[in-house]
């Protein structure tokens, strides 16, 4: 199960902060300056897996940005790290060569497309089209 | 109105705060911006509403407190049109957690959305719900939940299915009620159904039993062929990753067979060959490939799978092992420890690669696979690892440095079968992390090589070349200046020389010079000093030319700011001045200390102190005492006492065995007359040492001299210990109070030109095993003695108990005499023969007799022979410098 999903800069900004399990505001804070001290300064020549408490955070770095998944310490590292890159991909689809001014700008968008794609901390769309095409029409219903 | 199509005030909010250049600014246009959204609140203003909301969540992502919008949020949930819901949602789940009280009011509104007739409606009231339901809300909504199970509209299914995960992680009662729509939904075609479904179902195996049995029987069947479909299945683009149709898919499906087949061997048999086609189809080039071929061994790890299949996956792993990726090798040395419990030979053969990930750049793999290789090490490749990873010691990092002395150290002494390898890895180890290990390694070390004669020359060789290159490694600077100590003549004379030794010639001089390096040097600490220190003392009297040298470099630390450093030098300073007599015998060898006493001690305690350890030897005196030097000394030169190191005049005794020097100074002084210290077995000193009872009157005995030590003269400071051994064989005659018991002639049981000891003995006929020696001291020397101890040993088996001495004084020249009971009890009477033992430091062998107990049997005098050995030694301490 994922536990929360963090897009963070390299100076710490959290871009998009989503959380399956309850925290308080507080802890939210805590817990986003800790994971971004142990991602930034990490050698990229690292594993892309590190242990994070009692859970583990797999991250990877896309230009500018930082993309952690936390998840239990029992899950499928490498298969984390796919869903990251297809989660940037459809970014990438949807925004036409996504930067981060885009995810600054579009942000509820960004959280639109994301629980189309994780639910309850799981995956629920494996298809890049599919997720794109529900995405248009949720655009047309407003 | 869509706030977010005209963007002008959410984009210019966000704009303006972007354009602030320090904090302050923004925190004061933050500040604007919210007190303008609450007074809109406050004036319950609809337009505006979905922007405020918006801009309420950049601005609690910016880490700003947002509570008051809240109830906002509610409302916009409330409204009637999808934007306003769907922005209120968003807010909703940003906002709010399902600790608080305030979600509840929201459940009669998700209760009403999840019945709406727009899909869209609804999959925002599941995705909310799916995201932070509370328990309760659980509850009530989870019938609603259900019935949208059922519906036709995939995307509907699929949320509601997660939803369900939810509920039933939040409430796990819950869980029957939905086994039968989850077991349904594998039966769809649409994969993110397909996915979901599977989650579902993996999540109710985990929280009810009933449920994976449920699932074991009627769903197998359906997964083995979904699987079989989606591995076989052709180029499909919509899902393809890297060439493989949904590798989501896969593992889900992998991950939900492993949890049937665990601990199910029907089931586990039936997936068998699914798993093997997955496996040895899947294509590892890419990250998708991989992550698939992960979660398939992990699943035959985790099934009853055949041994062809698991040998299948552990070759994966070691294929995993040499990829040049990072994450694929940290995570093949995960699942290899786990393998190492099921399958420890098919590791072995991959053992190579682990080794070369010990040397990897990346920590947490260096880590993996030192812990990895410590778990494959067993005696047949004990030494080509010890090898390897001593060699990879040299060049690693110093924080790493420490893990890998401890686990180096760790193998070589749990494998080593000769002890010449364990003494050079070792020394190795101590050359290239000496610093790193811990104290009771080198302590280790130490013992073993006081246990092997024959490799001591040979140790104390190889330290002197080590500390020669490396002599900034605590721990081998201390051990060689032990061995320096101990076996520096070995050094010397080349002693011991092995057939792989290179000839060296050291000189005396040279070792006084590494031990004074040592003693000077900065950067040593304390205790290296003080070992130094009494290294240099034993040299001292092991060569004898150095000896003033030596004396000169211990002077310089008589004024030492370290207590411990002046204390060892103001004593052993006044040992070489002025008891050059006594200085060989107080530095004789090292008693051997017991092995498999110390590992069981170390074993069962935290830290075991050489220093202390030497003093639990067992007490058994039958044993012979240890001599390496292999000086002996003709059985007449015992009468050759002690008391002749009384006079100053005396030559350099020869050095004999001085085990129990410190056991001697820890004793101390035993002046009072007191009851004898019984004996028993086990205690920790070597000799039972007592202490001289009461007077007991008796008839005219020759006078006894006690050893003053140093000075004729009668001083009252410096008792003397003597140790009596006394081997009595003979019956005692005559001096027995009238009864019906046997005779035993009485012996002279020491004689010297300074002290003669009579003994005689009585037994009492009821109680064999128990006799009774009269002790008379007699002072032959023409010098009186005012502080005379007896003290005697006894064997384990046998019970001394001493009465108290008649006096402490014993005039000069047979003028006096004292006397005293012994009382020696037998426990193995019949079996053994009791001995008593005294041992003088001249003396190489102390010859015991037995005295034979059978009443019948009358001992002739011949057997008794007079070795007595009286020892003493005067309390150092209370000498002033």
């Amino acid at each position: 199960m994922i536990r929360f999903i963090l897009l963070q800069n390299r100076q710490g900004k959290t871009r998009l902060a989503k959380y399956y399990i309850p925290l308080e505001d507080s802890e939210k804070h805590k817990v986003e300056y800790e994971v971004h001290r142990l991602v930034v300064n990490r050698d990229p020549k690292y594993t892309n897996f590190v242990e994070f408490r009692t859970h583990k955070v797999i991250y990877r770095r896309y230009a500018g940005l930082f993309f952690s998944m936390c998840v239990d310490i029992t899950d499928n590292e490498l298969a984390y790290l796919e869903c990251i890159h297809l989660f940037v991909e459809i970014l990438d689809h949807f925004f036409s060569n996504v930067c981060e001014l885009d995810l600054v700008f579009n942000f509820h968008k960004v959280y639109l497309i994301l629980d189309e794609f994780i639910l309850a901390g799981e995956i629920q769309e494996t298809s890049k089209r599919a997720i794109i095409e529900r995405m248009g029409e949720l655009e047309k219903q407003e | 109105m869509n706030p977010f199509s005209s963007g002008t005030r959410l984009r210019d909010m966000i704009r303006a705060i972007r354009a602030c250049k320090t904090a302050a600014e923004e925190r004061a246009v933050v500040r604007k911006e919210c007190a303008a959204i609450r007074s809109a609140i406050s004036e319950n203003d609809q337009d505006y509403r979905h922007r405020n909301i918006a801009k309420l969540m950049f601005i609690h992502m910016l880490g700003y407190p947002t509570h008051f919008g809240q109830m906002e949020c509610l409302k916009l949930i409330a409204a009637s049109g999808f934007p306003e819901k769907r922005v209120g949602y968003l807010g909703l789940m940003l906002l709010l957690d399902e600790r608080q009280e305030v979600l509840m009011l929201v459940t009669n509104s998700l209760k009403q959305d999840l019945n709406h007739s727009n899909q869209y409606i609804v999959g925002l009231a599941l995705c909310a719900l799916g995201n932070i339901c509370s328990a309760e809300m659980a509850r009530d909504l989870a019938p609603e939940v259900e019935r949208l199970l059922l519906t036709r509209d995939p995307n509907i299914k699929k949320k509601a299915a997660l939803c369900s995960i939810r509920i039933i992680r939040k409430v796990p009662d819950l869980a029957e009620n939905f086994l039968s729509p989850a077991a349904s939904l594998l039966k769809e075609k649409h994969h993110g159904v397909l996915i979901a479904g599977v989650q579902l179902c993996t999540d109710l195996c985990k929280v009810s039993v009933e449920a994976s049995n449920y699932l074991r029987k009627n769903c197998t069947e359906g997964l083995v062929r979904i699987l079989r479909d989606v591995s076989n299945s052709p180029y499909a683009p919509e899902y393809d990753i890297a060439g493989i149709t949904d590798p989501f898919l896969h593992i889900r499906l992998l991950r939900l067979m492993r949890m049937l087949g665990q601990g199910d061997s029907d089931t586990s048999e039936y997936i068998n060959d699914i798993l093997a086609q997955v496996a040895s189809k899947t294509e590892s080039n890419k990250n998708a490939g991989n992550a698939i071929l992960y979660e398939c061994v992990e699943t035959i790890m985790g099934i009853q799978a055949t041994s062809g299949l698991r040998v299948l996956a552990i070759n994966i792993l070691g294929r995993f092992l040499s990829n040049r990726d990072n994450n694929i090798r940290y995570v093949a040395l995960n699942m290899l420890m786990k393998a190492v419990a099921v399958d420890s030979q098919a590791v072995q053969r991959h053992r190579t690669t682990i080794l070369e990930c010990v040397k990897d750049s990346d920590a947490s793999i260096r880590k993996r696979a030192l812990e990895l290789v410590f778990l494959l090490v067993n005696d047949t490749n004990a030494k080509p690892l010890t090898k390897e990873l001593i060699d990879y010691l040299e060049v690693s990092d110093q924080d790493f440095k420490g893990d890998l002395t401890a686990k180096i150290c760790l193998i070589v002494e749990k494998f080593s079968q000769e002890k010449k390898w364990y003494i050079d890895q070792m020394l190795k180890v101590l050359s290239l992390g000496g610093n790193f290990v811990k104290d009771d390694v080198w302590h280790a070390l130490i013992v073993a090589i006081s246990n092997a004669p024959d490799l001591q020359g040979y140790s104390v060789r190889s330290l002197y070349r080590a500390f020669r290159t490396s002599s900034e490694q605590v721990s081998l600077v201390r051990v060689t200046v032990w061995c320096l100590g101990e076996y520096g003549e070995m050094l010397v004379n080349n002693v011991g020389m092995l057939e792989v030794e290179e000839p060296m010639t050291v000189t005396e001089s040279d070792a006084v010079d590494v031990l004074e390096a040592c003693l000077t040097r900065y950067s040593s600490d304390i205790a290296t000093r003080s070992m130094s220190l009494i290294a240099l003392l034993k040299l001292s009297s092991r060569f004898p030319p150095t000896s003033e040298r030596i004396k000169q470099i211990i002077t310089m630390h008589k004024g030492s700011v370290a207590l411990e450093l002046q204390q060892r030098a103001i004593e052993f300073n006044s040992i070489i001045q002025r008891h050059q007599n006594i200085k060989s015998s107080l530095v004789e060898r090292m008693p051997v200390l017991d092995e498999p006493a110390y590992i069981g001690k170390r074993a069962s305690s935290s830290q075991a102190n050489i220093v202390a350890d030497k003093s639990s030897q067992p007490s058994s005196t039958a044993t012979t005492l240890k001599f390496p030097n292999g000086v002996t000394k003709p059985p007449a030169a015992p009468l050759v006492d002690l008391l002749d190191l009384g006079s100053d005049d005396s030559s350099v005794p020869t050095s004999t065995s001085n085990d129990f020097l410190h056991d001697f100074l820890g004793i101390g002084l035993t002046n009072s007359p007191s009851s004898g210290i019984a004996p028993s077995g086990g205690t920790d000193i070597l000799m039972d040492l007592l202490s001289i009872g009461t007077p007991v009157p008796n008839d005219t005995a020759p006078k006894v001299v006690p050893n003053q030590g140093f000075a004729p003269t009668t001083k009252p400071t410096p008792t003397t210990i003597q140790v009596m051994d006394l081997l009595d064989g003979l019956p005692s005659n005559g001096s027995l109070p009238g009864s019906q018991t046997p005779v035993y002639p009485s012996i002279t049981a020491f004689e010297s030109s300074t002290l003669k000891i009579m003994f005689s003995f009585t037994k009492q006929p009821e109680r064999p095993h128990v006799s009774k020696i009269h002790a008379t001291f007699v002072n032959m020397s023409s010098d009186a003695y005012t502080d005379f101890v007896f003290q005697a040993a006894v064997p384990k088996f046998v019970q001394l108990h001493l009465d108290p001495a008649s006096s402490n004084q014993l005039p000069a020249s047979g003028n006096g005499t004292i006397t005293q009971t012994l009382t020696v009890t037998n426990s193995q009477h019949g079996q053994k023969a009791l001995a008593m033992r005294v041992r003088m430091p001249q003396d190489t062998e102390p010859s015991s007799l037995a005295i034979k107990n059978q009443r019948q049997v009358p001992v002739p005098v011949g057997l008794f022979t007079p070795s007595i050995w009286i020892r003493c030694v005067t309390n150092l301490f209370a000498l002033p410098g």
